[in-house]
């Protein structure tokens, strides 16, 4: 970084290329414990390697993955949402309350979905229009979310959602490939676009950086946050539909728990929690590592409350690591 | 003639591309007052956080009553007896103005429970000494203003027996009463033997309270002596390097139509009936006393600020400005003070700060497009003599004056009409300077019109056409910068001085 | 006078008398001084554990994890007095409480020494402390029948009319009162909060503060770990799920702003009342408990706007409106 004087200056557009930078990169070293991972799981279990057993796992980590591509976006913002296990909770509610007026499944869908999306607008309204902290409001939210479930649910359940409902939780498109895991790899191209290819992707990671410096570049720092909470919404909407679809009924306990979750393959696939910086590439191993850790535990008969413990304690150490390196790296210069 | 109470020896101090402080020297004589003259980046207030604990130096000896000592905490200095008034006002809004002045060290009752009458008590006695008797001991700080509260910082610098005081810049937010009581205080400390630092700009001040000066220019020491003995020129001259008089480029342009006509402006409490013309070509002049509202109103120019009214045109059309989205639309563009706050993103790479206002030119469809983004990029960075290894690396990596190059190229790329410079040159070294100044002149030789905030009245006089002088939120008065218009001039209209005394 | 009706508490004091007496409109009974003594044991622990939270919130960090610390260290009281009834309960008490600090040092030790944010280190051990009670009870819970009298008895005796509870709660309300306005940590507490630059400059090691706050959150959990398991006589994988946000919630209706620095006992008191109040009033006025999720809910965003609206920053006053408030 130094001043090279006198001649005048023809400055490099990069000093190491994209492939080297993708190569030392999180998500790189995160495909690694992937696929060590993967090994073990062969290991661990006869039964791993069989494409039905391979096809099994992907559903561990598929809903929560489309729901961690959204708030990917959101946490390098510098806003999170602790709502969205609530907002499948209330997606789902509306789809069984629909059901008992006989409605058909591409409406139940759309009811999931624009559910979805009215809670992340009104997450991202009290937010942006009120400036209101994203912590609080959504633990907010999040409690009254899931409590309009239980008013309406009390300890009742809806069932007897229409067979074709079915596909979108338990169809396979092609032999083992289901249907989940198709909608995952599209949604997560998706996401990959628009965080790293699209000016909209740019002024998150500007937002995220300096919220105040990007307002001041003319970024629209509020309606970019509205719309990112909005997306929130809808992709839980849309994993409501598909959890709903899957387990073929609605509790209003559905998907407890399931924001920690989702925020632990966030911060896992490299996101920082204080906004700024993330790929989508990691978030999508994120979701492979997650899925392997819980099915290959699963397989060795670890109850899940154990599972909890490996990954409350690698989002820690995943964390800490790079903050210990950059310590140690400090302390030798 | 005493030994230094204090002395400073060859204290080094960089930060990552800047090198703030490079083995300087200062020595303090108790019951005497010696002033620290430099230029805005010059490194004072860098010296300043190593004599009190706050950073700590790379290199270099540190004495005290010829015991060498080291600060591994501000509470370390705090022990030593060094305090500090620091130039931002570094208190607590949600406390009370007592506890803000005791903090740290309040008087203790029975069972080692903080005495709240007791430290209630003790500062009133403090504010009533330094003559701020106006300002109630227990309401919350963030109901003070802000002159107040620099009041209050002097109450809490002196909250302590300490042998050295120091005084960074302690007269920039007060009015000429409370400026007064302030000198009145410090000859009173002088008196019970105690050193001081006192730093300003102010030659006035200067003369008028210290005994000795010390000059540092670009984070070294370049003269010390005793004052008595040396002309002003001289001392200018040492801050300034090489010569005295600042060159600024001269430019001939022609001043043209009015480009932005600006009429009752007004904010509920920041800033009241501003009224101004830009010309195309012209670089009109901000003078004002820190805090003075031309910040504020430039931002709400700028569309920062919502609930103004007033009307605004702009090549004779009416805008009014929502956003900066809104402002960048219509050719305006503002270049703000914090640089590191509000101008560069510093942890994304340069070519991203430079392009991000200017996106919708390089993309496609709202789809990037890398290599338009590096060519814009490229262009402005070498107009601009950007200096960096890359255009990848992170704005953060660069020194103070690269980093301000990145905020002027991401708005050149816009194509503006009007540029607003809010203190361009603040703590940025000297050949930036330059290079600013002179791409200023560039700028209006291109037809842009260019509002230039300054509180440096060389800069002032040197680049603009017309100064207009803001006070308390309120216009004073427009100049028109000829031969006859002196610093004195503006000095006394930003600080009202001529109306008190008629 | 002016300051009192800007007071957040001295509302919230009203709102939480109001909800008693409209209530004992419907049910008369409610407002007695024996139903007004159930409702404050039954909000206990809950002021106790609000404290704690509002010690670390106001250092501008937040503790996701203390219902599962709760519930580890209530765990690991339980089984000590399974396997070893002889050993007096004030033992355990303390047991409970050194088991709590333990946890609640651990999380601020990664948060000053590592620097990893307060929220991820305690969504982290909020899994870790609850996957490892089912660890150190091999999956079993401890029912009633294991636990010695003198356990259960601990939280129940009264004195002048009001459980032991009550009066642990009681003491630790007036011991945070001294600790947050008459001690040099519990100011340094709230200097952090308002301006850790300024903290910096007062000499505060913000580190340091802010591992002390999660001893505070950390042993308070522990203390009420004790209390939980003795007060519903059980010890589980599942006490207290979830609990962790009713804390907040508490907290945040108190008044206590998530950014850091506001925030006082009083309000965290009135606050895990305001809750207290409603669980009790709701079945009373006949509203199914199913509807007491969604109106917490409710409460919370609706304090979260009060105080932000009444927080607001207060606008830099450049023009001479009027002289200084004096």
């Amino acid at each position: 970084m130094t001043d090279t004087t006198t001649q005048p200056r023809q400055i490099a557009d990069r000093l190491t290329s994209p492939l080297h930078d993708a190569v030392y990169s999180w998500p790189t070293l995160l495909l690694f414990v992937a696929v060590g991972l993967f090994v073990l799981n062969t290991f661990a279990s006869p039964y791993f390697l069989s494409p039905w057993a391979l096809s099994d796992a992907t559903f561990n980590f598929t809903e929560k993955a489309i729901i961690a591509f959204a708030m990917a976006l959101l946490i390098i913002s510098g806003e999170i949402d602790l709502s969205v296990a609530a907002i499948i909770a209330l997606s789902s509610t509306m789809m069984g309350l629909a059901l008992q007026f006989g409605v058909d499944t591409p409406t139940l869908v759309l009811i999931g979905s624009l559910t979805g999306v009215a809670c992340g607008a009104f997450n991202g309204l009290l937010v942006t229009g009120l400036g209101l902290p994203s912590i609080v409001v959504t633990i907010g939210t999040m409690s009254f979310f899931r409590g309009i479930s239980f008013m309406i649910l009390g300890d009742k359940a809806f069932n007897g959602y229409p067979p074709s409902f079915a596909y979108f939780g338990q169809g396979y498109v092609w032999w083992v490939i289901s249907f989940e895991f198709v909608l995952f790899v599209i949604v997560a191209l998706a996401y990959y676009v628009v965080l790293h290819r699209t000016n909209f992707g740019r002024h998150v990671f500007a937002i995220g950086n300096n919220p105040v410096a990007a307002q001041f570049s003319g970024v629209r720092v509020a309606r970019v946050k509205f719309l990112l909470f909005c997306l929130v919404g809808l992709m839980s909407g849309i994993a409501a539909v598909l959890l709903t679809s899957r387990l073929g009924s609605t509790r209003p306990s559905i998907a407890q728990g399931w924001e920690l979750e989702v925020i632990t393959m966030v911060v896992l696939g490299g996101v920082a929690i204080l906004g700024g910086s993330g790929t989508i590439q990691g978030v999508f191993v994120a979701a492979f590592v997650m899925g392997l850790i819980s099915f290959g535990l699963g397989l060795l008969n670890v109850p899940g409350i154990v599972m909890s413990i490996f990954i409350g304690g690698l989002l820690i150490i995943v964390i800490a690591l790079p903050i210990l390196a950059n310590k140690v790296r400090e302390s030798r210069a | 003639m005493s030994e230094p109470l204090l002395r400073l020896s060859k204290i080094t101090k960089t930060f990552p591309g800047v090198r703030a402080l490079h083995a300087v020297d200062l020595e303090l004589y108790p019951g005497e007052v010696t002033a620290l003259i430099g230029e805005n980046g010059a490194g004072k207030s860098t010296l300043v956080k190593a004599m009190t604990g706050i950073y700590q130096p790379d290199d270099g000896e540190i004495f005290f009553a010829g015991r060498k000592v080291t600060m591994p905490t501000p509470h370390a200095a705090f022990q030593l007896g060094i305090t500090a008034i620091h130039q931002e006002t570094v208190l607590f809004d949600e406390l009370t103005v007592a506890e803000n002045i005791f903090l740290g060290h309040s008087p203790k009752g029975r069972f080692n429970l903080i005495d709240w009458p007791k430290m209630n008590a003790n500062a009133r006695l403090l504010l009533d000494d330094i003559g701020a008797s106006h300002i109630a001991a227990d309401i919350r700080l963030k109901d003070v203003s802000i002159a107040n509260k620099h009041l209050v910082a002097v109450a809490r610098a002196l909250s302590v027996e300490a042998d050295v005081v120091i005084m960074d810049e302690p007269t920039a937010a007060l009015s000429h009463k409370e400026i007064e009581d302030l000198f009145s205080l410090v000859e009173k400390l002088k008196s019970d033997g105690k050193a001081i630092l006192f730093i300003s700009h102010k030659f006035d001040e200067i003369y008028r309270l210290a005994d000795r000066y010390t000059v540092f220019r670009d984070g070294e020491m370049v003269g010390n002596g005793v004052l008595a003995d040396t002309q002003q020129s001289q001392i200018v001259e040492m801050m300034v390097g090489r010569s005295v008089e600042q060159v600024f480029p001269s430019r001939a342009v022609e001043i043209g139509p009015p480009v932005l006509n600006v009429k009752g402006f007004s904010h509920p409490t920041e800033f009241a009936d501003i009224e101004f013309d830009l010309h195309k070509g012209e670089v009109l002049g901000f003078y004002g006393l820190v805090g003075a509202g031309r910040s504020e109103v430039m931002q709400a120019l700028f569309g920062m600020t919502p609930s103004t009214s007033g009307t605004i045109t702009s090549n004779g059309q009416v805008i009014s400005p929502k956003s900066p989205a809104d402002a960048i639309k219509a050719g305006i563009v503002y270049l703000p003070e914090e640089r590191g706050k509000q101008g560069v993103i510093l942890d994304l790479p340069i070519f991203q700060n430079i392009s991000l206002p200017s996106l919708s030119q390089t993309s496609r469809n709202g789809f990037l497009r890398m290599a338009q983004e590096f060519e814009l990029a490229r262009n402005y960075a070498s107009r601009l003599d950007l200096r960096a290894a890359s255009l990848s690396q992170h704005a953060g990596t660069l020194s103070g004056g690269n980093q301000q190059k990145v905020v002027i190229a991401k708005w050149l790329a816009i194509q503006p009409n009007i540029i607003i410079l809010d203190e361009p040159t603040k703590g940025i070294d000297i050949g930036s300077k330059a290079a600013v100044h002179t791409f200023m002149g560039e700028l209006v030789e291109q037809g842009l019109s260019v509002i230039m905030v300054s509180s440096e009245i060389p800069e002032i006089l040197g680049m603009s056409d017309r100064v207009v002088v803001m006070r308390e939120g309120r216009l004073a008065e427009v100049f028109d910068n000829d031969k006859s218009l002196t610093a004195e001039a503006l000095i006394r209209c930003a600080a009202g001085i001529g109306e008190q005394a008629a | 006078m002016k300051a009192i009706t800007r007071n957040h508490e001295f509302w919230l004091a009203i709102v939480v008398m109001s909800m008693i007496l409209a209530t004992a409109l419907r049910s008369p009974g409610f407002a007695s001084p024996e139903k007004l003594a159930v409702i404050f044991n039954d909000s206990s622990m809950l002021i106790i554990l609000a404290l704690g939270q509002m010690v670390v919130i106001l250092t501008r960090s937040i503790d996701l994890s203390m219902a599962s610390n709760l519930a580890l260290s209530g765990m690991i009281v339980a089984l000590v007095n399974a396997a070893y009834p002889e050993i007096p309960v004030p033992a355990l008490m303390l047991l409970a409480t050194l088991c709590g600090l333990c946890l609640g040092a651990f999380n601020g030790a990664l948060i000053w020494w590592i620097g990893i944010p307060s929220i991820v280190v305690t969504l982290g051990t909020l899994t870790i402390y609850r996957g490892s009670i089912f660890l150190i009870a091999g999956g079993k819970w401890v029912n009633a029948d294991r636990f010695s009298e003198d356990f259960v008895q601990y939280t129940r005796i009264e004195f002048l009319g009001l459980p032991a509870l009550s009066w642990y709660a009681l003491a630790i309300v007036i011991g945070f009162f001294v600790l947050m306005t008459r001690t040099t940590l519990g100011r340094s507490i709230y200097a952090v909060g308002v301006n850790p630059n300024a903290a910096l400059y007062a000499g505060i090691n913000i580190g340091r503060t802010q591992f002390v706050a999660f001893c505070f959150s950390g042993a308070l959990s522990g203390f009420c770990g004790y209390l939980w398991v003795s007060r519903y006589v059980i010890g589980s994988v599942e006490v207290a799920k979830g609990y962790e946000l009713t804390i907040v919630a508490a907290c945040v209706i108190g008044g206590i702003s998530i950014a850091g620095g506001v925030g006082t006992v009083a309000g965290a008191v009135f606050g895990a009342l305001f809750l207290g109040v409603m669980s009790n009033a709701l079945p009373v006025i006949g509203v199914s408990p199913f509807w007491q999720m969604a109106i917490s809910g409710a409460a919370i965003i609706l304090a979260v706007i009060i105080n932000a609206s009444s927080q607001k920053k207060s606008r830099r006053l450049i023009l001479r409106l009027d002289q200084d408030a004096s």
